[in-house]
């Protein structure tokens, strides 16, 4: 009933012992999470929370713990490092909540990781999560609800604000996945959604874009040649100016490339159902499962 | 961060890209003596960060040093009105005053991040001095592409690829190497996150040159470039967003007459959208961030109200983790220390809403509760009179 997190995930926390990490990591073993290690170094031998044990580094705590994904905490100027490690160790999902790494360091991570196995989701975003089963980032657990649509968004709150809105509606979720509102992201929509398709259990999948970029047009020409699923759609910043970042690095109209309407376009022509309004998400995909 | 073009040329002097010789003047006299100085024809150029400042009257040419001074003393001072600065136009405080070349050809280069490939990307055209988006649009094959491997940086071939490509010779390949390559390591070092060199010129004696130079860095990468902070120019900031940046809040300033308080970025520019459905017109973007505490949402109040186009405010927040009746209580907080004396609606959802709809409506603040996203909207719009 899910992608990429679940019951067999053993999660290793990096940043564990800072402010973010250390709230989170407490929270997501609330939800049920199997957080197996924490990596902060000079660390090493500590424990979190008196269970978890800390590790000096990634390494470590894969042949420790068998460590199988990571939830990264730490600071921007040391994250893309964190990134790195976790590839390096062989950690195959690789989760990077911190906001604010600098464009140039993403740049070499792409690189870094285009010649290894490991799946980077993030950074800029909440996580993922497979309500019932396990959560990895920072979303609240509690309005998710264990279902068949999956959820992919470049937000935080509005994300949530959609899982929400689902719930509600006794919809429940296999997967939310928070992709990142940086420009340069590990997983984009096109790749969530290759994910989805293979996935049994999701019947059809929610996708919130927003201005910036053109990772949505390209999601429509998935959509329409490959899903085979339906697609429910909303796109944020319809109201937003050209040229100015719109808080997330990634949400900027360049000159007129990546507004709110050519997106709408493109994924209405692929038959996704577009939500005129952020308020109907969960609305139009009620009309849509029946 | 977007700085003026004199200090991008500044920077890329640095790096051994070559421009034109030139001198920043702030009064028409200083500009008679540089004009002086560089000898012959200059160019007097307005320094502002708006693009299409040459339309607007902004950029002119002297033949002289008496005309530089007499081009300056219109310039400095006039409010320029470009494409690009809105309909009140900028007013102009300083001027560039550059030698005068004797231009062969107008090209184009830029050097962007481009996303889908998650690489720097080398672009240069023929068609220079003309917008690039324009080029792209009508005629993307006079478009050269190079992506950058970032693990070699840019190679010699790609940049021999983009000289002849552009139809460049003898000299001109030269030069033209020697400035794609030290463009490239300007833009590395300095964490830019956008060069553009539009036009990019060719003079009578095969000399290459940046005639213009739009550089803007990576807010993210700042930190490492400490020096930079200096180089922004408050000036060119709308005051309320300066004021904003100094509570960590992110604000951007829009036109209509809704202000709003979001937390989270995407969820800020869903409510911006949600208003405008409902009929009225978003004053501001405004991210309060995951906390919204009465010190945040107390800040928020003081910018939005800043603004005397605000008629109206919506708070929209969705707590999550941080629970509603938490932030209920920030608001309460904060609105009672303060004189809104405008209708406000709040919308709370998420954790312990409804509390946080209670802790409201039995606060002595007439504030409104909206139940739903589409109600907290439609409420605020009626409370606007639109």
């Amino acid at each position: 009933m899910s992608i990429l997190v679940d019951e067999n995930t053993r999660l290793v926390v990096q940043g564990i012992t800072g402010g973010e990490g250390s709230f989170h990591t407490h929270q997501m073993l609330e939800y049920g999470t199997n957080v197996v290690a924490g990596v902060t170094p000079g660390k090493g031998g500590q424990k979190f929370e008196e269970k978890v044990p800390i590790y000096n580094t990634v390494a470590d705590a894969v042949a420790q713990k068998g460590a199988n994904a990571s939830a990264i905490f730490v600071p921007p100027p040391f994250a893309a490092d964190a990134i790195m490690e976790a590839a390096s160790a062989g950690v195959a999902l690789v989760v990077c909540i911190t906001e604010g790494i600098p464009a140039a360091d993403m740049v070499n991570v792409h690189q870094y990781l285009s010649r290894r196995k490991t799946r980077l989701v993030g950074p800029n975003c909440p996580g993922v999560i497979s309500p019932g089963l396990a959560k990895i980032g920072i979303m609240p657990g509690f309005i998710h609800k264990a279902g068949n649509v999956g959820l992919i968004s470049r937000s935080g709150t509005l994300t949530y604000e959609a899982v929400k809105q689902l719930s509600d509606l006794n919809i429940g979720q296999s997967t939310c996945i928070g992709i990142g509102g940086d420009p340069i992201i590990g997983t984009n929509f096109t790749d969530a959604l290759k994910l989805f398709k293979e996935d049994p259990d999701t019947e059809a999948v929610v996708l919130i874009g927003e201005i910036g970029g053109t990772a949505e047009q390209e999601a429509a020409a998935y959509i329409r040649d490959n899903l085979g699923k339906p697609v429910v759609a909303f796109i944020a910043g319809k109201t937003a100016p050209p040229g100015r970042r719109m808080g997330h690095a990634g949400a900027i109209i360049s000159g007129s490339e990546g507004t709110a309407e050519e997106k709408i376009a493109a994924l209405r022509s692929a038959g996704a159902h577009v939500a005129e309004s952020p308020a109907d998400i969960g609305a139009t995909m009620q009309k849509v499962l029946t | 961060m977007k700085i003026h073009e004199y200090q991008g040329k500044e920077l890329l002097r640095k790096f051994g890209v070559e421009v034109p010789q030139g001198f920043l003047a702030h009064t028409p006299a200083e500009a008679r003596k540089y004009a002086t100085e560089l000898g012959g024809t200059v160019v007097i150029k307005a320094q502002i960060h708006a693009g299409g400042r040459g339309k607007g009257g902004g950029v002119k040419l002297a033949h002289s040093a008496e005309e530089a001074e007499r081009i300056a003393s219109e310039i400095v001072g006039m409010t320029l009105v470009t494409h690009q600065t809105g309909p009140d136009g900028k007013e102009v405080g300083k001027v560039l005053v550059e030698e005068g070349l004797e231009i062969e050809r107008e090209l184009y280069l830029g050097i962007v991040l481009d996303r889908t490939t998650s690489q720097l990307v080398f672009m240069a055209s023929t068609e220079g001095g003309v917008e690039i988006e324009k080029v792209a649009a009508e005629t993307p094959e006079k478009i050269l592409k190079e992506y950058i491997d970032p693990s070699v940086g840019l190679q010699a071939f790609q940049a021999r690829k983009l000289a002849f490509g552009l139809g460049l010779q003898g000299e001109q390949v030269k030069n033209a190497l020697k400035f794609f390559a030290a463009l490239y390591k300007a833009y590395v070092e300095s964490d830019c996150s956008m060069a553009e060199i539009n036009p990019l010129v060719v003079t009578r004696d095969g000399r290459v040159l940046a005639l213009d130079a739009k550089i803007s860095f990576d807010d993210n990468a700042l930190y490492r470039h400490k020096d930079f902070y200096d180089l922004r120019d408050l000036d060119e900031e709308e005051p309320l967003e300066v004021e904003a940046s100094k509570y960590d809040l992110n604000y951007i300033k829009l036109d209509g007459e809704v202000g709003c308080m979001v937390n989270g970025a995407g969820l800020a520019m869903a409510t911006m959208d949600m208003i405008h459905i409902a009929g009225s017109e978003p004053a501001n973007f405004l991210d309060v961030g995951g906390g919204a505490s009465a010190e945040t949402v107390k800040n928020g109040f003081k910018i939005i109200l800043s603004d005397e186009n605000v008629k109206g405010i919506l708070i929209n927040i969705f707590g999550g983790i941080v629970r509603c009746d938490r932030v209920a209580k920030g608001v309460i907080e904060a609105a009672s220390t303060m004189d809104i004396g405008v209708p406000v609606v709040v919308r709370l959802e998420g954790t312990n809403a409804e509390e946080a709809a209670r802790l409201l409506e039995e606060s002595d603040i007439s504030f409104e509760v909206g139940r739903t996203f589409h109600e907290a909207a439609q409420k605020v719009a009626a409370a606007v009179g639109r």
